[in-house]
């Protein structure tokens, strides 16, 4: 206690050195940077005050959009010269709060950032700047029959950068893997402005795989200023079956039979009945209504194996008890099934004036109990919760719904919120599978870590970035952290 | 078990207290790997077992010792199978070598490297800590991805207790085939294919007398494999399962000749490298085998000038100790020092067995 004392005086401290020089920092900006590559009037910055996690918002002392490497690199000196910490930006849809500013800090964003630089049809790469977007690569590819695989429902505006930094997976990560799994090389910024090449042209490099520990940083170790990724021959076909389910436990069941019939189906997602009812009258997408859940499964290949395939999931969901199953006719009606899907937060969103998105994973043979004891919170806080899965994954996303004008419903949420984490930790998983820890879950760590692990993940930071500048306070919870949340919240599960 | 890990930790503490650096060992099928072997063995076999597989979760959890030849046996049972195919190069190999050592066999241009399948470790680090770091889900990223670094990180970052990995079903059929082409045609044709939705799972190219021939392996659902199987032509090859198991454990002619064995790592498009000495591509053209006593710095920089690096797989006792992975640039040799740093800062785990600074 009396460390984190004189850590905050001094931190209070810095805090004052910092604002009597932030005039100087902002008169150095204006050299770096065009006029408008620097905001600092309040209404400017507004609307850099929070990410996809809406419910936190912190306005920052100024954000900077720098166009060239130079740039990134001067404002990173300027900025660890003066102490000053940065938060990195990409499109700001992140969920876990990875980009809401800090207190005093810089945001840094990156969405300037948006050329491919080279499409590479015979190697299958793409070389692309951070800002670039998720679907946009795949777009550029798509003349040479390949894509980018890892497609998380936000890939219209999600940027490549913030995928790297959260490690973001799609709905079709089960066969085609996450965002680690599909970069090859980086090229990052430290926070000192010194510039480092991570990962080469070949398959692996000399040393430790820095590739691996930087993909989910979360912006705690550097800027990506350039990627590169790996592209997909796009599969000749892809057919969905969608199956329906009277009790989302049967469905929960299915899921294991498929993958213990030795399928790996290029997707496997579920909703239950308040997801599939919020997505309908959003999308039309032609769900089953009377369900209590609903699963997506995919094939892709040649057509030959796609039919092999999809007639024995068919047989697999039959014999687990589907009450209705559905194949996609043509490649318009399996857009539309997917669309549905992809669009479950936003659908959701609509009925409700705010939701909390959970992020954990479990073993997928507890789903279906999770899905039960997730309906029994919801009694208990008195509010409703849509499930949307990634359920190959064993990937949760159940959405609370609340009203934050509501007095005391965000605090409801989120204590709603935490004891799924918590049970995700105790059924053998994890609190965060794509999302991130951000702000939103960094008390959870406490739940999941004991405090030498946390220490080690303090002592990796400080290898990158020695007076932790690059988003602070996210992500690793301090010793401090943890001894108040065990003093409020439930006491950590012994592993 | 208990009593060997708390053995562990003992002879951590002491190696610490005075200084004497600690040799991770398994089965010791991978002494011949990396730089010199330093220090007190620690005989990391004797933690064996698996501690936890269900097939339907596609993943299994497995003590370090356990011998590998042990976890295939079990997932074959079950129709699955380990998809990065780590080489064993000898009867001894345990898990823990080969997730430590990083090293993928046949599959690893389509599947996957070692690393892309570990989903989780228990590790006991410089202080004797054990710690936990990532899981047994598909998905995890809560904190900093230690688990994956641990692969290939050659036992210089602590002791891998337990390692977890995503396991995946074996493949319904495969089928290898074989056909002749010099080896840019080679280098086009595997590049070309891999553009393409084929179910390629192994590729090699290699000179034979005076026939320079590139095998195939497609592995996958029986359609998708007989359309691929028309598409490529070739000659089918007889006893292909060999064939590829000998390739993996560097059985075959080319590995047998006595000289320096480098490992390239190039990008798969890189033209044919004009060095001295004989060739073998593995991994779509991003793995190339050279047999030859040419000095080490026309290799690397051959490797380097073509995008990529060079290893010296297998050289003498001398050469070892000159450097076996190509050198690093000053500031990543620096973060990899802080690393190193994190979890063993007395530098007691396998000095000098990645690079002579740590
Ligand atoms: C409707 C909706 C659906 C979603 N669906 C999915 C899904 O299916 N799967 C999934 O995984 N996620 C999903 N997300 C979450 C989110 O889209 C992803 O986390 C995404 O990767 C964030 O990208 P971004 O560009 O918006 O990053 P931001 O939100 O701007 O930033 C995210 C993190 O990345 C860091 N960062 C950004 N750029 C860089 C850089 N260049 N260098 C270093 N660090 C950087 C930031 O500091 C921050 O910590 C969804 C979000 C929404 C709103």
């Amino acid at each position: 206690m009396d460390m984190d004392k004189q850590r905050d005086n001094l931190a209070e401290h810095a805090v004052v050195v910092a604002s009597t020089a932030i005039a100087g920092v902002i008169k150095a900006l204006h050299r770096i940077l065009p006029e408008e590559g620097l905001l600092v009037a309040e209404e400017e910055a507004r609307p850099y005050e929070c990410d996809g996690l809406t419910a936190y918002r912190q306005l920052p002392l100024l954000v900077v959009l720098p166009e060239s490497e130079s740039q990134v690199v001067a404002i990173l000196k300027l900025c660890s010269e003066a102490k000053l910490p940065v938060v990195i930006r990409g499109a700001g849809t992140g969920l876990s709060g990875g980009a809401t500013p800090v207190e005093n800090g810089v945001v840094l964003s990156l969405a300037k950032f948006m050329r491919i630089l080279e499409v590479d049809p015979l190697a299958r790469t793409a070389r692309v700047q951070p800002g670039v977007r998720n679907l946009a690569i795949s777009e550029a590819a798509a003349g040479h029959g390949l894509y980018y695989a890892p497609d998380p429902s936000s890939q219209i505006a999600c940027t490549i950068g913030g995928n790297i930094a959260e490690n973001s997976g799609g709905v079709h990560c089960l066969k085609y893997g996450l965002t680690v799994h599909n970069v090859l090389s980086l090229r990052l910024a430290l926070i000192d402005g010194e510039v480092i090449e991570i990962g080469c042209g070949a398959l692996d490099s000399p040393g430790y795989d820095l590739l691996a520990l930087l993909i989910g940083s979360e912006g705690m170790l550097g800027v990506v200023l350039e990627a590169t990724v790996k592209l997909t021959p796009k599969p000749q076909l892809a057919q969905v079956v969608m199956a329906s389910f009277a009790d989302v436990v049967t469905a929960g069941n299915a899921v294991a039979r498929i993958i213990a019939a030795g399928i790996i189906p290029a997707g496997l997602e579920m909703m239950d009945k308040a997801a599939t009812a919020a997505v309908e009258d959003f999308v039309h997408a032609g769900y089953d209504l009377a369900a209590a859940a609903i699963l997506l499964a995919e094939s892709d290949g040649t057509p030959e194996e796609v039919a092999e395939e999809i007639s024995a999931m068919r047989a697999v969901l039959e014999a687990s008890g589907a009450t209705d199953i559905r194949i996609s006719a043509d490649e318009a009606e399996r857009l539309r099934f997917w669309a549905g899907r992809k669009a479950a937060f936003p659908a959701v969103g609509r009925i409700t004036p705010d939701y909390l998105c959970m992020d954990g994973t479990i073993p997928r043979k507890r789903v279906a109990e999770m899905l039960t004891r997730i309906n029994e919170f919801s009694e208990e806080y008195g509010l409703r919760c849509a499930n949307v899965f990634h359920a190959g994954d064993g990937n949760l996303h159940p959405l609370i719904m609340f009203d934050a004008n509501v007095p005391g419903e965000l605090e409801r949420a989120t204590s709603f919120g935490a004891k799924i984490l918590e049970l995700s930790v105790e059924m053998g998983g994890t609190i965060t599978g794509e999302h991130g820890v951000g702000i939103e879950k960094v008390k959870q760590m406490c739940v999941q870590f004991s405090a030498t692990e946390l220490a080690l993940f303090h002592a990796l930071k400080g290898a990158f970035d020695p007076h932790a500048l690059l988003n602070p306070g996210k992500a690793v919870p301090t010793p401090r952290h943890c001894s108040e949340y065990r003093l409020t919240g439930t006491p950590r599960a012994q592993p | 078990m208990r009593e060997i890990v708390s053995e562990f930790a003992r002879r951590i503490h002491r190696a610490a207290l005075e200084r004497v650096p600690l040799r991770l060992r398994g089965g010791g099928s991978k002494d011949f790997y990396g730089g010199p072997l330093l220090g007190e063995i620690l005989d990391t076999g004797c933690y064996a077992g698996i501690v936890a597989y269900d097939p339907t979760e596609l993943v299994i959890t497995a003590r370090c010792g356990t011998p590998l030849r042990e976890i295939e046996a079990v997932l074959a049972a079950q129709g699955q199978m380990l998809a990065f195919e780590p080489p064993h190069f000898g009867a001894g190999a345990t898990l823990g070598g080969a997730i430590a050592s990083g090293l993928a066999g046949p599959r690893r241009a389509t599947a996957g490297s070692v690393r892309d399948f570990v989903l989780g470790v228990k590790l006991m680090d410089g202080h004797g800590e054990v710690m936990n770091f990532g899981g047994q889900v598909m998905k995890n990223v809560a904190g900093f991805d230690v688990s994956r670094l641990m692969a290939g990180a050659l036992g210089t970052l602590g002791v891998l207790l337990e390692i977890s990995l995503k396991v995946l079903p074996r493949p319904a059929t495969e089928t290898t085939l074989r056909l002749e082409a010099q080896q840019g045609k080679a280098l086009e044709l595997m590049n070309g294919w891999a553009g393409r939705p084929l179910p390629i799972s192994a590729t090699c190219w290699a000179a034979r007398d005076d026939e320079e021939l590139l095998t195939l392996r497609l592995s996958g659902a029986h359609a998708a494999v007989a359309a691929a199987r028309g598409l490529i032509g070739g000659e089918s090859v007889d006893d292909a399962p060999a064939f590829w198991d000998e390739l993996r454990e560097q059985r075959t002619a080319f590995f047998a000749v006595g000289i320096p064995l480098w490992r390239l790592s190039l990008p798969s498009v890189a033209p044919p490298l004009v060095l001295p000495g004989a060739q073998l591509i593995e991994w779509g053209g991003s793995q190339r085998w050279l047999a030859c006593d040419a000095p080490a710095e026309l290799v690397r920089t051959g490797a380097a000038k073509a995008g990529g690096h060079a290893t010296l797989f297998r050289g003498g006792i001398e050469a070892r100790a000159a450097g076996v992975f190509q050198d690093l640039p000053a500031p990543l040799m620096a973060l990899h020092k802080k690393l190193k740093q994190a979890f063993d800062p007395v530098g007691i785990f396998n000095p000098g067995r990645m690079f002579r600074e740590f």
